[in-house]
């Protein structure tokens, strides 16, 4: 008989969340999440979307881990942390316990090994926390680039790391899993983690690195309309280069990605990405966007952009105002300098 | 009289909370409790118009692409623009891959688990139902989520992601799909056809879509599809009486769905189930009534209305405002709309009984996996080469507007007020409000309380797996609802 393995546990909770994070989870895995966690020996003591446990029963999982006596491995929390009103936490009642995920989430967070903010609602407060953030939300750990958040600046996890934030609306469903299988094997330290708790595992990336426009971008030949093949930055708001994420490296859905549809990035990874106003427009002034690639300076960018404009291949510059690929590279084009022309 | 709390309410999206009033043996009353406030009303206040694109997807992440579809149709009312037809077509076929998803994570993930719970260990069909659809464990899900994977590969292509695309706009969307794209959409329809044709139906989706009857159903169910996860579904739905659970209120609503070149693939209408009377839904005649959520007193019409939360409001116990039509509860979701298109089969399930119930509403989901998989095909062929997939935004006019769409469950209505290109207001009734809304100042219950009153619940009350069944049959969405 093989002996019981010692199993990696894992709590989900939703708070004040759109569920997206846990819709984007079940994409994952060639045979299904389950089967994926089940591979890694991770067990599900409960999550609210999948789970059998109802109502009394769910109750008492609850209970047990809060006492201690159901050891918990990880504690995934999807959604923002709402405190209002006033404080109370009441616009977000776990039901049928009477108490609020404000509550819930202190009184569990203790307890894990792990603590995992999936999404940006849970890492930093997120959509509902935009003005007038009429819910008083907050991530677990962070209220937009502050430290704070429900948790305190000061709360560490069971193992000693703060709130692990997979940020992200939604994260990619790798995002999600590639951090949670790495904790559940000890393989994941503070040293994998960015500035605001996010896994290097997609921030050590740029969403933009690997779009498909790149060549659109380095020539500045820019979409003016949506659906237009064009680089996104100048007109429509792509902020790819200042969000973290390997959104362009990876596929999303089976190849897809934010800019590769055409529909910008708009830093769903950052904190305090719901701020902004007008997410379909660039701000400029004086003809430049004001938010530049994050570690360009800003009069390298204006040159180098006057300089490639200049030297806009008419195909590139063609193409990028067409809704598809008006004209494909040539073989002329492709003739080396002094070779002769196949026939 | 006992008072029963039933919650967390799993394996539904988001937070439910159902308080049963028990008098010997049987529910006297339901009332029924979304305890998530968001205030997406609110946060959408003051934007620049097109924001609403990024900000309602986010309300729900499990029919995101209807809240964009939403928010773009009550853009598109308040400017002259004509959408370009292949955007239409796009948009239908990412809108069919999510409502199928839901539908299949509903089947699979939230309602038939229920069926391998040691409550049915007695029954002759639990061992089988236990091996393939206990929750997390189940064989199905080894396949059903793999497919539903593969079916929402239809995001990555159309609109880079799922859930909370940005690719649907007014005029379209942001991709044109090229021929290689078009290949690869029919490749994966192939193979999710497959995966239903194999598991969920074992038979051809034709066979699925033409049962014209109960009995042709029965004849099915023995037969041809005999082996197919529908079929286990329909035998345990007969062993244990579903037909009779979970009566709604009679009225089923739809606003029209898949809106294309040619109009509405399933149109709008509201059908009378007693009388079998089907109108023209009076959409201008929808109310908002507060009199039982923690919400402060406002107008009754949504284009009027505010969303401002009073916890402290007497009587109240949902977030969830209370939608009347003609001062009437009414039911929304898969089997409105296919009882209100004339699906001879689901127009037969309601004539047996003269109300919506459980099986009702599962079976004409599970119809819909099967039309609207067939319907991605016929659209990604009528998708029209070198034609435009987008047209571009006009001003906005300002005033009033409405935008209707169907999620998955139900009929989904944003109203926005824009002025100068802002939003002034912005008011949003989504299915599950209808659907699980609570009493309004008449004191009528919301469709599920009144499902769930007079359910026989015996000694095991709350943990009578009935509720369960009744609950889920709605398949609710909590996030939508209060939002
Ligand atoms: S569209 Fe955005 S991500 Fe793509 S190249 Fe341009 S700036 Fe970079
Ligand atoms: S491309 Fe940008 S908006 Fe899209 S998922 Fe990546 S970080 Fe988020």
């Amino acid at each position: 008989m093989t002996k019981a393995r010692d199993d990696f546990t894992l709590l989900w909770l939703q708070a004040g969340s759109c569920g997206g994070c846990t819709m984007a989870t079940l994409e994952r895995g060639a045979a299904g999440w389950f089967e994926e966690l089940r591979g890694f020996g991770i067990r599900l003591l409960w999550h609210p979307s999948v789970s059998e446990e109802t109502g009394e029963e769910a109750r008492a999982i609850l209970a047990r881990v809060e006492r201690g006596e159901t050891r918990l491995g990880a504690l995934c929390i999807e959604g923002s942390i709402l405190h209002g009103p006033e404080g109370t936490g009441l616009f977000n009642k776990l039901s049928g316990t009477g108490r609020s995920m404000l509550d819930w989430a202190r009184a569990l967070a203790p307890r894990a090994q792990y603590c995992v903010a999936v999404g940006s609602c849970a890492s930093f407060g997120g959509v509902p926390a935009g003005a007038p953030d009429p819910t008083d939300a907050s991530g677990l750990q962070y209220s937009g680039v502050d430290m704070g958040g429900a948790l305190g600046p000061d709360y560490r996890s069971v193992k000693g790391l703060p709130v692990v934030n997979v940020s992200g609306c939604a994260p990619h469903p790798g995002w999600i899993m590639e951090t949670l299988l790495a904790l559940s094997l000890g393989r994941f330290t503070r040293a994998d983690m960015d500035d605001y708790g996010r896994p290097r595992i997609f921030a050590d990336h740029l969403a933009h690195h690997g779009c498909s426009r790149n060549e659109f971008y380095e020539f500045k030949a820019s979409a003016e309309e949506f659906s237009e093949r064009g680089c996104l930055m100048e007109h429509l708001g792509c902020k790819a280069t200042q969000a973290v994420g390997d959104c362009n490296q990876r596929a999303w859905n089976g190849g897809g990605s934010c800019t590769q549809a055409g529909s910008t990035c708009i830093a769903c990874t950052s904190p305090g990405f719901e701020a902004t106003r007008g997410v379909h427009r660039t701000p400029k002034i004086g003809g430049i966007p004001v938010g530049l690639p994050l570690d360009m300076p800003k009069a390298w960018f204006v040159a180098l952009a006057a300089l490639s404009k200049s030297a806009t291949p008419k195909r590139v510059r063609e193409n990028a105002r067409s809704d598809r690929i008006a004209r494909g590279p040539t073989p002329g084009a492709e003739k080396k300098p002094g070779g002769e022309k196949k026939t | 009289m006992s008072r029963i709390v039933i919650g967390p309410f799993n394996r539904v999206e988001g937070d439910l909370e159902v308080t049963l009033d028990v008098e010997n043996g049987i529910v006297r009353e339901a009332r029924v409790s979304a305890s998530l406030y968001r205030g997406f009303e609110q946060l959408l206040l003051g934007r620049p118009a097109g924001d609403a694109l990024a900000i309602a997807p986010r309300i729900c992440g499990i029919c995101s692409v209807s809240q964009s579809l939403a928010a773009a149709a009550v853009l598109r009312a308040a400017q002259p623009i004509a959408p370009a037809p292949n955007g239409l077509i796009a948009t239908n076929i990412a809108h069919a891959a999510e409502n199928i998803a839901d539908h299949l994570t509903h089947f699979y993930v939230f309602f038939m688990p229920d069926f391998a719970r040691a409550a049915y260990a007695g029954r002759p069909w639990h061992e089988a139902t236990e091996a393939r659809f206990k929750a997390v464990s189940g064989a199905a899900l080894r396949e059903a989520l793999p497919a539903r994977a593969r079916l929402l590969e239809t995001m990555g292509l159309i609109a880079g992601k799922w859930p909370h695309s940005l690719a649907f706009r007014p005029g379209g969307v942001t991709r044109a799909l090229a021929l290689g794209d078009e290949m690869r959409l029919l490749a994966l329809i192939a193979d999710f056809r497959a995966f239903l044709e194999r598991a969920l139906f074992s038979a051809p989706l034709d066979a699925v879509i033409g049962l014209a009857s109960a009995r042709e159903l029965d004849r099915f169910v023995e037969g041809a599809g005999a082996a197919g996860d529908f079929a286990t579904f329909i035998r345990i739905a007969r062993d244990l009486g579903l037909e009779e659970m979970g009566p709604g209120p009679g009225l089923l609503l739809t606003a029209g769905a898949y809106l294309g070149p040619e109009g509405h693939r399933f149109p709008a209408g509201l059908l009378d189930c007693a009388t079998a009377l089907l109108r023209e839904p009076p959409l201008s005649r929808v109310e908002e009534d507060v009199s039982h959520a923690y919400m402060r007193d406002t107008a009754a019409d949504p284009a009027r209305a505010e969303t401002l939360p009073d916890m402290r409001r007497e009587g109240a116990y949902s977030f969830a405002k209370a939608p009347r039509l003609e001062g009437r509860a009414v039911e929304v979701g898969a089997l409105a709309r296919q009882a209100v298109a004339g699906h001879p089969l689901i127009r037969d399930l309601l004539a047996r009984r003269g109300a919506s119930n459980v099986f009702a509403r599962i079976v004409a989901r599970v119809l819909e996996i099967a039309l609207l998989t067939r319907a991605m095909e016929d659209w990604t062929r009528a998708l029209a080469p070198r034609e435009p997939y987008c047209v571009a935004d006009a001003p906005l006019a300002d005033g009033p507007f409405v935008g209707f769409v169907e999620a998955a469950r139900g009929t989904l209505g944003h109203w926005a007020t824009f002025r100068d290109g802002q939003i002034e207001r912005y008011q949003i009734i989504a299915p599950t409000t209808w659907n699980f809304s609570p009493r309004d100042a008449a004191g009528n219950p919301g469709p599920l309380e009144q499902a769930l009153a007079g359910l026989a619940v015996g000694e095991e009350g709350a943990t009578n797996v009935a509720v369960q069944h009744i609950v889920r049959s709605f398949d609710p969405c909590m996030v939508c609802t209060a939002h």
